[in-house]
């Protein structure tokens, strides 16, 4: 098994499976499904031996693939993950299945398109996840916006070339700079794109500062942190529901993986110079976004300010640099990674049968759909960070964490123990408490046996890595205490 | 015990674990069974409780013995380097708890069955209990501030469930989540605490925090700069703001008054008997931190005596016979808490005890004369009610003789204990808290005779529809009642020497000895009936007989009297009507303030300021390109394809020129 490509087969599996969907051509949809489905499974399966196989005592690459690509500039294909980038694999080929199977009947136009993009972008996004080589990184990296502007762009609301164009800017913008600093340490590196090259070669102070903020700039966006987050909520209100569903689920990480791949490990006295920084942008995404979210009026804005408020205590954990938080950050991202998942499909499930996302044109779901109300509770109290949820776990550690360095930082985090509570209860009090007033609502259809599955398979995880997070944890350790000592390294040239 | 041979054929920690487990089992039964099961959702969570409560006494009987047990289950997970559990600490706080808990919950079950009768969430209302006992024993049986902070958002969640039981009415979903935020201003200062033991002891498990904490005296942190405080001072008031919240302490108390929206059993069980009373065992489980900080033992003692006084003055004035309940149920937290502050932590988990039977009993039977007025809570059209319900009529004068502190019933005990304990307290401000507490006695009695004589005696005041209709409730709402009048009535004078006065809880709450109330207590002992005739010839019980005359003579004998009285002192009972304004202040403040804020940061700083002079001013630069860009959103993949090729060429280009 070992020098069997796992992860080529990973990224390739369901981008070859995506191009064959499209193959089979927008009309005949039933088979495109199927299609899609079987090459999702197929791709999902591909990436359990990764888990299975994963030595989780070492901090070094694993599974790792290593051949030239571009030789005159020294570019290779290379591939390797280890405890960090694992999860985000998983997590990304698991939710793909979920979102073609929640897209199965809601999407009636250009079927095969819709399941071909976002099978091609499940392999670029493990792409990101896998990449070593700093330009391989950089092509997965934008090539995987592609499909998600497509989906919006095709599939998305009324008001979706806007929100498309917002993303495209913002994110484009902030990945041009990324690209200069990776030049810049290509040369400063004799040449090499090597990422693992990157982080053990001395680099200046002014330089290391000028690298960050460039790395800033892309990876804030996607995260997104405070005052660059307003794409978000847009680009999700106009979204199809499966493609809010990845955005959330699958590409606000990347930002997050950016910082813990290249930002922390190649700069990191620069990080721990502007941690002050990013631990200000995080309270305020925490305090500020929390604030915000309470007073939305639409479903997916009120959860999109949400992701945001629970990212900030991802990068809270990233830059307070101790292992507990960080370890608790990366939890936090993988259960954002359900937990918004299913908020966004249970709004994609309301949608389906209302056609609209605002608040108060719902009220006492729970009379119709009760099953559905009952397994929408269970991921509003994940988001309110509930103990034996998945949101309790990264929240807790965060915290933690963090009052061992800043006090006054885990006490004003800590402040979203009662935001979260209150804008997410509200919310749910909105629309699935009280009496039918709408005859629409009356009219409502329980959860169908698919939506179910989907949000059964989501609550699984949900509830598993509230009860017993050890195995998710596990896996973690290793490599998260390599990450804490390389960013203690002083790696400015005496 | 011949009752608990055949148990001994097991290891212990299979039956430590079932009492949770079986309780849990009947939840998720009825819950996931509702459907099929529809009335008879019941037997389920009612055999599971059963099952506690009986492994509950032989836990109990076990500690009796001497055997004890504190070990992990499994692991949780490793944090960092910390290794965290699901862990059991068996000793004799833990079982007495355990046995109140599940006593008090298996009579409220069975209750149930009488009380939901024919209401369309028969199987969701047990599923709930259910899973609320199972919560409730998880948090007494931790070893962990982990586990601790599991079952404390656990039973918190249930509570909101329950509040909110009847989601069509909009004031129990309101209720619901003003008792879940205000519960988690709380658990914010909870967790800070938990997050700050964790920073200076480096662990989460009960034992190897204790053993650390003499190390700590002397360590100071510095919050506010310039303003050093001692560290274990700070983590003992930040875990007393999570009981605050829990215990409904004030200012945390403006929820539990409105959580009567819920059904009325769970009014008894959760609001009344068990979950309310987690703050208290929390902090009597925490007896080795609050006993080496002064300041937090006064703050404790103060808040609690205020909340003691202040809440049952509310008691008063309100004419919903839940709401007087629940004030009365804040002022005998306040006794609790109080209790707490004077270090008298087996005096404060005495009267948790005495008090859960007495309370859960008049609650009970308040849900019963709700039940035969069909739904009517208001007491001022209630009236004569002894006649039509003899059973509820004799239960609810026992649970009120208990809790105005009349001997022998259970309330007297407990509560002259606490206001012994309060006098020898040493602390900073015991002197005015036994004040408080004193005076509270008298408030107590009046408010309860009132609400007694109101019900029961006098001239029938309903309608004649209702009336014709008055009926004792059938055996499953009567037997409960019953059942709990039995240690209503005994278990004060029985339990003060081995519970009240602490022998029984030897090694599991240590008291240090220069705050040692209760013993000096102890040490002066000759027996319940000399501490009854001691209590006879003191300040308390006069108050309270005084208490009840007052009121018998107000509300019997001169039934004009209240509303003149009422008139003359009409600045305080306006003040008593508006609650202080604690309500007004939350909605004045807090909820408009972040309501304020939330639209301020969004439609300024979101939408004005960053979208509109950020981003769309130099979107508007971009703007008329933006026609070229809607052009490339052709929706064809080769288009995209294409464009990510010449980006790619452009790429190579820029390498090659850099390279030359």
């Amino acid at each position: 098994m070992a020098n069997f490509p796992l992860l080529s087969l990973a990224i390739w599996t369901p981008v070859i499976g995506g191009i064959l969907t499209l193959a089979v051509g927008d009309r005949r949809p039933q088979a495109a499904r199927w299609a899609a489905l079987i090459f999702s499974i197929a791709a999902f399966a591909l990436t359990i031996p990764l888990y299975t196989g994963f030595n989780a005592h070492t901090a070094a690459m694993q599974f790792n693939e290593y051949a030239a690509w571009i030789p005159s500039l020294n570019i290779h294909y290379h591939l390797g993950v280890d405890g960090i980038s694992l999860w985000f694999i998983l997590l990304t080929s698991f939710l793909t299945i979920l979102v073609v199977i929640s897209s199965w009947t809601n999407i009636q136009q250009r079927v095969a398109q819709y399941m071909g993009a976002f099978l091609i972008m499940e392999g670029l996004m493990i792409g990101v996840f896998c990449a070593l080589d700093a330009i391989l990184f950089y092509v997965f990296w934008e090539a995987m916006l592609i499909p998600m502007f497509l989906i919006i762009g095709i599939w998305g609301g009324p008001n979706r070339v806007y929100a498309t164009i917002k993303f495209f800017l913002y994110t484009f913008l902030g990945s041009v700079l990324m690209l200069v600093a990776l030049l810049y340490l290509y040369f400063h590196a004799d040449h090499s794109f090597n990422l693992l090259t990157f982080q053990q070669i001395p680099i200046g102070s002014t330089a290391q500062i000028l690298i960050f903020i460039a790395f800033f700039l892309a990876f804030a966006v996607k995260i997104p942190m405070w005052p660059v987050h307003t794409w978000l909520p847009d680009a999700h209100v106009e979204a199809p529901t499966g493609g809010s569903v990845i955005l959330a689920a699958v590409m606000l990480k990347m930002g997050a993986y950016g910082f813990l791949r290249l930002s922390l490990p190649i700069v990191p006295d620069a990080s721990r110079e502007l941690a002050w920084i990013m631990i200000g942008l995080s309270l305020i995404a925490i305090i500020y976004v929390a604030l915000v979210a309470v007073v939305q009026e639409d479903m997916k804005k009120l959860i999109a300010y949400s992701s945001i408020a629970h990212m900030g205590f991802v990068t809270l954990g990233f830059f307070v640099f101790t292992a507990v938080a960080m370890e608790g950050s990366i939890i936090q991202m993988l259960s954002h990674g359900f937990v918004s998942a299913a908020m966004f499909l249970c709004v994609g499930v309301l949608y389906d049968r209302m056609h609209t996302r605002q608040i108060k044109a719902y009220g006492g779901v729970v009379n119709t759909m009760p099953i559905f109300a009952s397994l929408m509770m269970l991921f509003a109290m994940a988001n309110v960070g509930l103990p034996g949820t998945s949101g309790f776990v990264g929240e807790f550690m965060v915290v933690l964490g963090t009052y061992q360095v800043y006090p006054w930082a885990a006490i004003l985090a800590a402040t979203s123990l009662i935001t979260g509570a209150a804008y997410t209860l509200w919310l749910f009090k909105r629309v699935i408490f009280g009496g039918v007033t709408h005859p629409a609502v009356a009219a409502l259809k329980d959860a169908n046996g698919r939506e179910v599955l989907v949000l059964g398979a989501l609550a699984f995880f949900t509830l598993l890595l509230g009860v017993w997070p050890a195995p998710f944890l596990d896996i973690l350790h290793s490599s998260v205490h390599h990450l804490v000592e390389q960013v203690a390294i002083n790696k400015i040239p005496a | 015990m011949f009752l608990f041979d055949w148990l001994r054929l097991f290891p212990a920690l299979p039956i430590y674990l079932a009492i949770p487990l079986a309780p849990l089992l009947g939840s998720l039964i009825a819950g996931l069974g509702s459907r099929q099961l529809k009335e008879k959702a019941h037997w389920a969570p009612i055999i599971g409780v059963a099952v506690a409560f009986y492994l509950a006494l032989f836990v109990l009987w076990q500690v009796t013995q001497g055997v004890t047990f504190y070990g992990n289950v499994y692991t949780w997970g490793v944090m960092g380097n910390l290794p965290l559990h699901i862990g059991l600490d068996i000793d004799a706080l833990t079982a007495v708890m355990l046995v109140v808990v599940t006593f008090v919950s298996l009579c409220v079950h069975v209750y149930t069955v009488g009380y939901m009768h024919g209401d369309p969430g028969y199987a969701r209302f047990f599923s709930y209990i259910a899973l609320f006992t199972f919560a409730m024993i998880m948090l007494v049986m931790s070893n962990n501030f982990l586990q601790l902070f599991f079952g404390w958002e656990a039973v918190g969640l249930v509570s909101y469930l329950l509040i909110g039981f009847w989601f069509q009415r909009e004031s129990a979903n309101a209720a619901a989540i003003k008792a879940f935020i205000v519960n988690r201003v709380g658990d914010f200062g909870f967790l800070l605490g938990i997050a700050a033991i964790y920073s200076y002891c480096g662990s989460l498990d009960y034992r190897t925090v204790f053993a650390q904490l003499p190390n700590l005296v002397g360590h100071t942190v510095t919050i506010i700069p310039g303003h050093p405080w001692s560290v274990i001072t700070w983590i003992a008031i930040l875990l007393f703001i999570g009981a605050m919240g829990k215990s409904a302490q004030v200012p945390l108390h403006v929820w539990l008054p409105e959580s009567m929206e819920g059904p009325t059993p769970i009014s008894a069980l959760i609001h009344a008997a068990t979950m309310v009373t987690a703050g208290i065992f929390m902090v009597a489980r925490m007896s080795p931190i609050y006993e080496l900080s002064a300041t937090a033992l006064a703050v404790v003692l103060m808040i609690g005596a205020i909340t003691a006084l202040f809440m049952g003055l509310i008691g008063l004035v309100q004419n919903d016979i839940k709401r007087i309940i629940a004030y009365s149920t804040l002022s005998q937290l306040g006794y609790m808490t109080a209790a707490l502050g004077a270090s008298a932590f087996s005096a404060a988990i005495f009267h948790l005890m005495t008090h859960a039977f007495f309370k859960a009993l008049l609650f009970l039977a308040a849900g019963s004369v709700i039940h035969a007025m069909n739904n009517e809570q208001d007491i001022r059209k209630m009236g004569g009610l002894r006649r039509y319900m003899p059973v509820t009529y004799v239960t609810f004068l026992i649970g009120s003789l208990a809790l105005a502190g009349i001997p022998p019933f259970a309330g007297f005990f407990s509560k002259d204990l606490i206001i012994e304990a309060v006098g020898l307290a040493h602390v900073p401000g015991a002197g005015l808290a036994e004040f408080f507490l004193v005076a509270g006695v008298l408030v107590t009695a009046l408010y309860t005779f009132r609400l007694f004589f109101l019900v029961f005696h006098g001239q029938p005041r309903m309608d004649a529809h209702t009336r014709a209709h008055l009926h004792e409730s059938p055996w499953v709402i009567t037997v409960p009642l019953l059942a709990l009048t039995i240690p209503s009535i005994y278990a004060g004078w029985a339990y003060i020497k081995p519970i009240g006065l602490g022998s029984f809880f030897q090694g599991a709450i240590p008291v240090a000895q220069q705050w040692n109330t209760i013993g000096e207590i102890a040490a002066h002992w000759h027996g319940s009936l000399s501490f009854v005739m001691h209590g006879l010839i003191s300040l308390p019980f006069w108050l309270a007989v005084i208490g009840i005359i007052t009121a018998a003579y107000l509300y019997l004998i001169l039934p004009g009297m209240p509303v003149v009285l009422a008139r003359a002192l009409r600045p305080f009972t306006w003040i008593l009507e508006h609650k202080y304004g604690f309500d007004a202040l939350n909605r004045v403040l807090l909820v408009n303030g972040v309501l304020f804020f939330g639209r301020l940061f969004w439609r300024v700083g979101d939408v004005r300021i960053i979208d509109g002079i950020m981003v769309n001013g130099t979107a508007r630069e971009v703007g008329k390109a933006a026609l070229s860009w809607r052009r490339v959103q052709s929706g064809y993949i080769y288009h995209y394809a294409f464009a990510m090729i010449i980006g790619l060429i452009m790429l190579m280009t820029y390498f090659v020129v850099m390279r030359g």
